[in-house]
């Protein structure tokens, strides 16, 4: 990856930027547009374009598979253990007002805010998972050619 | 105050409508221009301007708020990332030797010439591809 030096330097620049976005979107989705799965992919973006620009290797080295599979299980039993908190309080399933039965909107805010973390784990790890699956393949034009 | 209304309203329209202007060339150029290169140069060049135009325009309507900050921030990472993208676009065609309209004519001409006088200057005829 010596030829490609424009993309490197823009890279670098581009990637801490890209993980700050992703971190807005997720925790301004309750007030404006946003949430757990567009948080998630910008997410996954980031770790994308350091992949393809700097090739896989050192991608895992940064975010290994295994980590990656482990932060898919943790992200729906995020979202799932919510459900069964509120459970356990009584509730329904997903009833955030039973967090704190004195201010349920502030129990609400919190809920949300829980759910859209797990949700946004949950598709940033799918995504690099993806990632890794494909672009695990034999490269069409050797990195010599370029 | 109507006097900076007026200044505002007329200053936004100004750079929106120049903006969109530089837009319609770009996407005009896009169609009518007769290969790749001259393709990407209409487009590339011509969104950049169009882009920033635009965003002064909008910046100016928004006035001294959050919207003006994250105008900016928006186009300061198009004008990064734009020209990077029309780049990687140009490389990958350049290195898989995709060549301008008319070059191999051209090449043949100087192929010519250089045997016409005997210099032999291979290397500088040939090192388009091998350079890049």
């Amino acid at each position: 990856m010596r030829h490609h030096l424009l993309l490197r330097v823009i890279t670098k620049l581009l990637v801490g930027p890209i993980i700050l976005f992703a971190l807005y979107v997720q925790f301004h989705g309750d007030y404006s547009p946003g949430g757990g799965f567009q948080a998630g992919v910008i997410f996954a973006v980031a770790f994308i374009l350091f992949g393809i620009v700097f090739g896989l290797e050192k991608v895992k080295l940064v975010f290994p598979p295994w980590l990656v599979h482990k932060f898919a299980a943790i992200g729906v039993l995020l979202y799932a253990g919510t459900g069964i908190y509120s459970l356990m309080l009584g509730s329904q399933y997903l009833n955030y007002s039973a967090f704190t039965p004195d201010h349920p909107e502030h129990g609400q805010h919190w809920g949300i805010l829980v759910v859209e973390l797990g949700v946004g784990i949950t598709v940033a790890a799918v995504m690099v998972a993806i990632y890794y699956a494909f672009a695990a393949r034999p490269p069409v034009i050797s990195d010599e050619d370029w | 105050m109507i006097a900076l209304d007026w200044f505002v309203e007329i200053a936004s329209w100004i750079a929106i409508v120049m903006g969109s202007a530089f837009m319609l060339i770009g996407a005009v150029g896009t169609l009518r221009f007769p290969d790749f290169w001259s393709r990407v140069h209409a487009v590339s060049v011509t969104d950049s301007a169009g882009m920033l135009l635009l965003t002064l325009g909008m910046c100016i309507q928004g006035g001294f708020t959050l919207v003006t900050v994250k105008l900016i921030i928006i186009g300061v990472f198009l004008f990064i990332t734009g020209p990077t993208a029309t780049h990687a676009v140009a490389n990958a065609a350049l290195v898989s030797g995709f060549l301008p309209k008319g070059a191999d004519k051209v090449r043949r001409k100087i192929s010519a010439k250089e045997t016409d006088k005997k210099k032999v200057k291979k290397k500088k005829t040939t090192t388009l591809k091998r350079k890049l």
